[in-house]
């Protein structure tokens, strides 16, 4: 008591009970009840569920869903799957790699633009940008089947040109599927790009230009790197769902563009082979952990440069 | 200058505008296609283009009355994970934002791993969990609502954390000084400026648990939703009316965009 009148000329002008600051003690308890619920789903069906995964990889094969399977620690699941399956698995990182770019190349093209060049019309483009998208995915994907179909507009037009030869197709290829990749996941690179370059300060592309700096010199040292945050954050959003996506090289491609998921979901639902299934799934997931983290260290000191 | 010139140096100013509408054009492409489709006469089923123009497909959507009864129970299964989702998601964003309490980062993290794990790895580990708790004969509606619920929670999180980060804190000031009590500060000042987050958050919710496909496809057993329908027909040929579920869905997302925005511009016009 005596303490605190001593030193109530030096505390702040604002009384200690204030409506809006009550005991430090009753509002660290409300965090945590506010967080319980959500907390706990988040725990038991996303925490939980790939501690099952981890056994479900390591059950015994000869096992099946209906009698339940034998816990073994089969390690050996992992080589036997990857032995089988590393192409789709190599497959999948390489499309889901080379979209990520091209979404990179388009996404920075557009979130620039918004960013600097739309003026007043910047609200309509974000909403340009997300409205196609509100859309059904696999309706969307079924209508560029149409559109990249044998006789249609496009690989007429290419044929014309001869990119594509006389008996040529798009469906079926590799760069229909790629092409369904980049479009599906285009929004996910262009909204944290657009973020990142909309904060960028204008005056300091004015002083490179001012300091004699070309346009695209200016570029390269001042806006690409001030956006990597955003260049981190869109290619991760866009290569992390694209590896594991297999509606797009089943609607647009052949059974030789399997990607690893087409793999995952055929051995669950069609082959119920469900251990295996769970091998390849870990294997995904420690693989883009692996990699995200090593990408994720790399761009971090990039930007520390 | 000659006109050529000047032209060529506008194309040089412009062209980087000139590329965003382009690849704007190309996000609309397959929209134009969805909508151009649902006027659609086939000739044949199996043949995938535009033969000639019918208003039927509008007039009798559920021809099939399977694609209507997917349609309904995505309906269902969005709106109820969308509810339960914006409500946990919402108090988490509080949370996290408005108070202080060690194993803030493991939160945090938790909220953030589901946003980057691929869905194909999320849909089968809650496979694994059903079918090891014994829930393997029951897959479908509920297994369904709770993987929705639980892949929405994390963007909604986000969603209502940007709004609230955001928030000016001297307007809560002000209503406190003004002697209103921290209930009535909540209801009247603090929730009605994290609204718009909030039904942001809710709409994000409603169109990922309706569009999905990957992990809901692992946990439905013999139960279809409206993407899983769409998979099924999309080897068998495809009736049009999924094109006027596609247009349908297009405009009205663009109708409450317009509207949020027609009222927020009010909104502004009654305050100035």
């Amino acid at each position: 008591m005596t303490a605190s009148t001593a030193a109530a000329p030096i505390a702040p002008a604002t009384p200690p009970e204030q409506p809006d600051r009550p005991p430090a003690r009753k509002r660290k308890l409300t965090g945590y009840w506010l967080l319980l619920p959500g907390m706990l789903w988040l725990a038991v069906f996303f925490v939980i569920p790939f501690y099952s995964l981890v056994a479900t990889s390591l059950y015994d094969r000869t096992g099946s869903v209906l009698q339940g399977y034998d816990m073994a620690w089969q390690f050996s699941n992992y080589w036997h799957t990857l032995d089988d399956y590393w192409r789709p698995l190599v497959r999948s990182l390489w499309y889901g790699g080379l979209a990520t770019l091209i979404c990179l190349a388009l996404g920075y093209v557009l979130a620039y633009a918004i960013a600097f060049k739309s003026g007043r019309w910047k609200n309509l483009m974000l909403v340009l940008v997300i409205a196609p998208f509100f859309t059904s995915f696999l309706v969307r994907t079924l209508s560029w089947k149409l559109l990249l179909r044998d006789d249609g507009f496009i690989v007429n037009a290419l044929q014309f040109v001869h990119l594509l030869g006389s008996d040529g197709r798009l469906l079926a290829t590799p760069v229909a599927v790629i092409a369904g990749l980049v479009y599906n996941f285009l929004p996910f690179m262009v909204l944290p790009l657009f973020a990142s370059i909309d904060k960028i300060d204008h005056r300091l592309i004015e002083a490179a230009s001012d300091l004699y700096s070309r346009p695209i010199v200016g570029f390269f040292k001042v806006t690409w790197p001030l956006s990597l945050p955003g260049v981190v954050s869109g290619t991760l959003l866009t290569f992390i769902p694209a590896v594991g996506d297999y509606i797009n090289a089943e609607l647009l491609g052949s059974p030789k563009q399997r990607m690893i998921g087409n793999v995952i979901q055929s051995l669950f639902t069609d082959a119920n082979d469900y251990p295996a299934a769970g091998a390849l799934s870990m294997m995904l997931m420690l693989l883009i952990l692996a990699m995200v983290l090593f990408y994720v260290r790399r761009a971090g000191t990039e930007e520390l440069l | 200058m000659s006109p050529l010139q000047r032209m060529g140096r506008w194309v040089g100013q412009h062209l980087v505008l000139m590329g965003g509408l382009l690849v704007i054009v190309y996000m609309f492409v397959p929209i134009f296609v969805v909508v151009l489709m649902s006027f659609n006469k086939p000739k044949s089923k199996l043949i995938y283009r535009f033969d000639s123009f019918t208003l039927q497909n509008w007039l009798h959507p559920c021809t099939d009355q399977s694609m209507c009864s997917a349609l309904s129970r995505s309906i269902q299964i969005g709106l109820l994970a969308t509810v339960v989702a914006t409500v946990l998601g919402t108090l988490m964003a509080f949370a996290l934002v408005r108070h202080r309490f060690e194993g803030r980062a493991v939160a945090n993290l938790l909220v953030f791993l589901p946003m980057a794990s691929p869905e194909i790895v999320m849909g089968s580990s809650l496979l694994a969990l059903f079918v090891a708790a014994g829930f393997g004969g029951q897959l479908g509606f509920w297994t369904i609502l709770i993987a929705h619920i639980m892949f929405c929670l994390s963007f909604v999180v986000v969603t209502v954390r940007a709004r609230l980060a955001g928030l000016d804190n001297n307007l809560e000031q002000a209503a406190m000084d003004l002697y209103a009590t921290e209930a009535q500060t909540f209801r009247r000042v603090t929730l009605p400026l994290v609204f718009p987050g909030i039904l942001g958050a809710a709409l994000l919710s409603f169109s990922l648990s309706f569009d999905d496909f990957i992990i809901t496809n692992l946990n439905a057993g013999n139960t279809t939703t409206f993407p899983m329908y769409v998979w099924g027909v999309a080897q068998r040929g495809v009736p049009m009316q999924v094109n006027v579920v596609g247009t349908v869905m297009f405009l009205v997302s663009i109708a409450i965009v317009v509207g949020a925005e027609l009222n927020r511009r009010r909104q502004e016009k009654a305050l100035a």
